[in-house]
């Protein structure tokens, strides 16, 4: 934007500090989990402060991965977050397409009832849920996080669709049926193949949302053997307290997930903003 | 081949009616025009005939067939979009190719009627090009190309080269028909430019805030307007069109200046006068009718255009062949060709 | 459905599918969508609100029935819900005002050019995708004196006069889950900030810049009219987004010491989770309901009168 005008060295300088401050800020507490995760328990006190270790280890990463059930919440999660970004995804493509290309009677009311659902405390909502799932004996079952999840995520995801929907011309689905396609044909072969990114980019925020959450995974599940990542990291600290080594690499762990959606997203984040910066 | 008939065609959203008893036959390889102001309903017409908004009443038939409930797919038309639609994610060929493909015709077949149409418009070397890698003109004639490899019973233009430059439209106009002329197919056009009407149509429908206002030849359309609308949208400039009142068997202006009219005047019910630019002309004093000062004048070298204010009349255009010496703020003398004065009703209808 | 569209009278040929489908189809698209938002969410929510009304407690099952308004009435003599409606204000300006400062800075910045712009970006938009409790629990070892440096830090400051772990001091725990959830919060600022940004014309700048206008004045007269509806509305929604996240201080604190960080939503969890209670937590849930929504009215109201766009 200032292209044009000429930066003092000292405005130069200060832009430069001000993005390693943010750079610091942001990376620093990652940074600090996978030190710790690759300190060897002996020095973990005695180089408490230090910022680099004196010697490192994937000792750690070993024992979460064997000695405990790590293994089973991981894959617990992965069930449950997979499951829930892919119907999400489907669900809210077809809602959203449908806000984006149809007009019918009731639209105004199911927006409005989608954005009512973004409005209230979700934890308002928890007591309710939790005797439905267990009078319909769902609690401890991964499938009950998952409807959960999906419901949860859906508005959002829809109104994401919608303006992915939006971007595309209707003339294309248009064309599309006068060349001979069926609607659904039409949003097949020509309206999906380009709506990609953006099934990307809810695929992955949904998988990232369903990763993380905790609240409603810790009111529904109890029992060990369905315990999702959050919930068992928890417990895990709990039982364990002592052991940061073990605590740091189970973290570690449980962030490379949502880093690959991330990187994955990022790609079509940064394409978006800029998209509209050579549009205007 | 395809014979179109419309019977009272109505559309409407809820309660705002967009179009009401649209009444139009449309004979097989028939260039029709369907023109008008924007909002008219032209699009919305068009889009009827393909399919693309339902019916909401009337009658909709082709070869006697009954239309209204088929689906576009089997229609058996192919559209023209502006925005021409093409799929960003298929190459040249295989957007052309598509309706074969989705028809699931065998591929020679498809690669012969591929071949042929880039042929036709030139695009034999951009086969593997995608949509973005082309130009404007190129994506206008591809829009086309997929419209002739399907050989359809008609084709429908959607306001095709209003997103092309001055020159390509001239060039796109012509190219379009050339193609009428070699398929012989029944095309409907919309636009909302009149040139393009005039210069492709067989017969132009002009259509007014959801109303056929007129159908007819170009010609018609220009020497005998059926109401003030179409006189006034019709040719270029705009016609002149002033307060007059039938004095016997000539027409007083509001300034009291009195017209000659050749033929019969009707004897009541004229309330205006109209007359286009180019058949009023600059006159020596004795053959003027009345005079006026000239406020603009445009030399465009073919023609001059001369905006003329006349006090208690108002203001005129006035347009000459050629060069014509006359400067801004010289005083014009002023002559109507008394054959052609257009007449019109309070209501607008046309009296001659 | 199919078998009852009958053919209307007098039009003697079938009418295929084709109407059905106009009027038919969008409803096929939404359905599954709205079934699930009405089952999962709405429904519930009704019931959450009746529970507001009636004792529900799993630990004392043969107590259950309609008490009217008796939920509120325990709520209104209750200290630790005015304290933690207390801490919610606190918690949640907090944080929001950091959220905000930073994330527009950071938005700032990133709208400039340097050199490796799009690897900054990428790595100062990640702790966005950290999951919430990973945050929390790496932020709370980052307080702990044994594991993490930013006791000995704030002691060698000056800040602190020893290093011991601000979670447990009930003055100072507040700011351990802020300091989170600013971490976790100023990518979404920064990254709704930057598209607005985008937004705005280049010319406008450089129409600026002709007229003769300093940085500052090009800053205060185009950028933030500009971004003013955005940052409305943003602000608006992440304010009661806030107000409503518990996960951080649930897992940092657990709301201690001394009910010293807990907020209406932890609340709500900890009576819901820990003791069960489902009546009283609906009843705090409902509070917290109409304290947003009069929140909301307010901006609202304020942001058709302030801003023109």
């Amino acid at each position: 934007m200032s292209a044009l005008r000429k930066s003092s060295p000292l405005a130069v300088t200060g832009k430069y500090l001000a993005l390693a401050f943010y750079l610091t800020f942001a990376l620093f507490p990652l940074y600090w989990l996978a030190k710790i995760a690759v300190t060897p328990d002996k020095l973990i006190f005695s180089e408490g402060t230090a910022m680099v270790p004196s010697s490192f280890t994937f000792e750690n990463f070993r024992t979460v991965l064997i000695a405990t059930d790590f293994l089973s919440y991981f894959k617990n999660s992965l069930i449950v977050s997979l499951g829930t970004a892919a119907i999400t995804t489907c669900v809210a493509a077809a809602a959203g397409y449908a806000f984006s290309r149809f007009d019918f009677r009731g639209k105004r009311l199911v927006i409005a009832l989608m954005l009512i659902t973004q409005m209230f405390p979700l934890l308002m909502i928890i007591a309710p849920i939790y005797k439905i799932v267990a009078a319909v004996g769902l609690l401890n079952s991964l499938t009950s996080l998952i409807i959960v999840y999906t419901a949860f995520n859906v508005p959002f995801a829809t109104f994401l669709m919608q303006s992915f929907f939006d971007g595309i011309p209707k003339d294309l689905e248009e064309a599309g049926m006068i060349d001979g396609c069926t609607r659904f044909e039409a949003l097949r072969k020509i309206i999906l193949p380009l709506t990609l990114p953006g099934l990307g980019a809810t695929l992955g925020f949904i998988f990232t949302a369903a990763w993380s959450e905790l609240l409603f995974a810790l009111m529904l599940i109890n029992s060990n053997d369905t315990m999702t990542f959050p919930v068992g990291l928890l417990t895990f600290v709990s039982k364990f307290s002592v052991d940061w080594g073990q605590m740091m690499a189970a973290g570690v762990l449980a962030l490379v997930p949502s880093c690959l959606f991330f990187i994955f997203i990022q790609r079509y984040l940064v394409q978006g903003l800029t998209s509209g910066a050579v549009k205007g | 081949m395809a014979r179109i008939e419309l019977q009272s065609i109505a559309k409407s959203y809820g309660s705002v009616e967009v179009l009401r008893d649209i009444n139009l036959t449309i004979e097989d390889g028939e260039f029709i025009v369907l023109v008008g102001p924007s909002g008219c309903g032209k699009s919305t017409l068009l889009r009827m005939i393909a399919g693309l908004e339902p019916i909401s009443g009337g009658e909709f038939t082709i070869d006697g067939r009954r239309m209204n409930e088929v689906p576009p797919r089997d229609r058996d038309m192919a559209m023209v979009f502006q925005s021409y639609a093409l799929y960003p994610h298929m190459d040249v060929a295989r957007n052309m190719g598509f309706s074969l493909e989705i028809r699931k015709a065998a591929a020679e077949d498809r690669q012969s009627k591929i071949q042929g149409a880039a042929k036709t418009l030139g695009l034999t070397g951009l086969k593997e090009r995608l949509p973005k890698q082309l130009s404007g003109g190129q994506r206008q004639r591809v829009a086309m190309g997929r419209a002739i490899v399907r050989d359809p019973s008609a084709f429908l233009f959607d306001e095709p080269l209003s997103n092309l430059d001055a020159a390509l439209r001239v060039e796109m106009r012509l190219e379009i028909a050339r193609l009428h002329q070699r398929l012989e197919a029944t095309m409907i056009y919309v636009t909302h430019d009149q040139v393009e009407a005039l210069t492709l149509a067989d017969r132009i429908v002009v259509l007014n805030g959801g109303d056929i206002q007129q159908v007819g030849t170009p010609l018609d359309l220009y020497e005998r307007p059926a109401n003030k609308f179409v006189a006034q949208f019709i040719g270029s400039p705009t016609m002149n069109v002033l307060r007059a009142e039938a004095k016997g068997d000539s027409i007083a202006l509001s300034g009291g200046t009195r017209i000659q009219v050749e033929g019969d005047v009707p004897a009541s019910g004229v309330s205006e006068l109209g007359i286009r630019p180019e058949h009023i002309h600059v006159a020596g004093s004795e053959a003027a009718q009345f005079s006026g000062r000239a406020e603009l004048v445009e030399h465009l070298g073919s023609d001059t255009n001369i905006h003329v204010q006349v006090d208690g009349i108002g203001p005129f255009l006035v347009r000459e062949h050629g060069h014509v010496p006359v400067n801004t703020g010289d005083e014009v003398g002023l002559f109507i060709d008394p054959e052609k004065v257009h007449l019109f009703a309070e209501d607008g209808r046309s009296l001659r | 459905m199919m078998s009852t569209t009958k053919p209307a009278p007098g039009k003697p040929r079938a009418r295929p599918s084709f109407y059905f489908r106009y009027l038919v189809e969008p409803y096929l698209y939404i359905s599954p969508a709205f079934v699930l938002i009405a089952l999962v969410m709405l429904v519930p929510l009704v019931i959450g609100v009746s529970y507001a009304f009636q004792s529900v407690s799993l630990l004392r099952p043969f107590e259950t029935g309609w008490v009217g308004t008796e939920n509120f009435q325990a709520l209104w003599t209750d200290r630790k819900f005015w304290l933690a409606l207390k801490n919610t204000f606190w918690w949640t300006l907090g944080s929001i005002f950091f959220q905000f400062f930073l994330g527009l800075g950071l938005a700032l910045l990133l709208n400039t050019h340097f050199y490796g712009k799009r690897l900054v970006q990428a790595l100062v938009f990640l702790p966005w995708a950290v999951p919430t409790f990973l945050s929390a629990l790496t932020w709370a070892w980052l307080f702990n004196p044994t594991i993490g440096p930013l006791p000995h830090w704030l002691a060698a400051l000056g800040i602190l006069s020893e290093p011991y772990n601000i979670l447990g001091d009930p003055d100072l725990a507040m700011w351990g889950p802020i300091t989170a959830n600013v971490w976790f919060g100023i990518p979404f600022f920064a990254i709704t900030l930057l598209a607005a940004l985008q937004s705005i014309p280049g010319e406008l700048y450089e129409a600026a810049e002709i007229d003769g206008a300093t940085a500052w004045q090009s800053f205060t007269k185009i950028t933030l009219p500009f971004l003013a509806p955005m940052i409305a509305i943003t602000v608006m929604l992440r304010t009661i987004w806030i107000a409503n996240f518990a996960d951080l201080i649930f897992v940092m604190t657990g709301g201690g010491p001394a009910n010293s960080t807990q907020i209406l939503s932890t609340y709500i969890f900890t009576t819901a989770f820990r003791k069960l209670d489902f009546g009283y937590a609906s009843a705090i849930a409902v509070a917290l309901l109409v304290l947003l929504l009069i929140y909301a009215v307010i901006l609202l109201v304020l942001r058709r009168r302030l801003v023109k766009i």
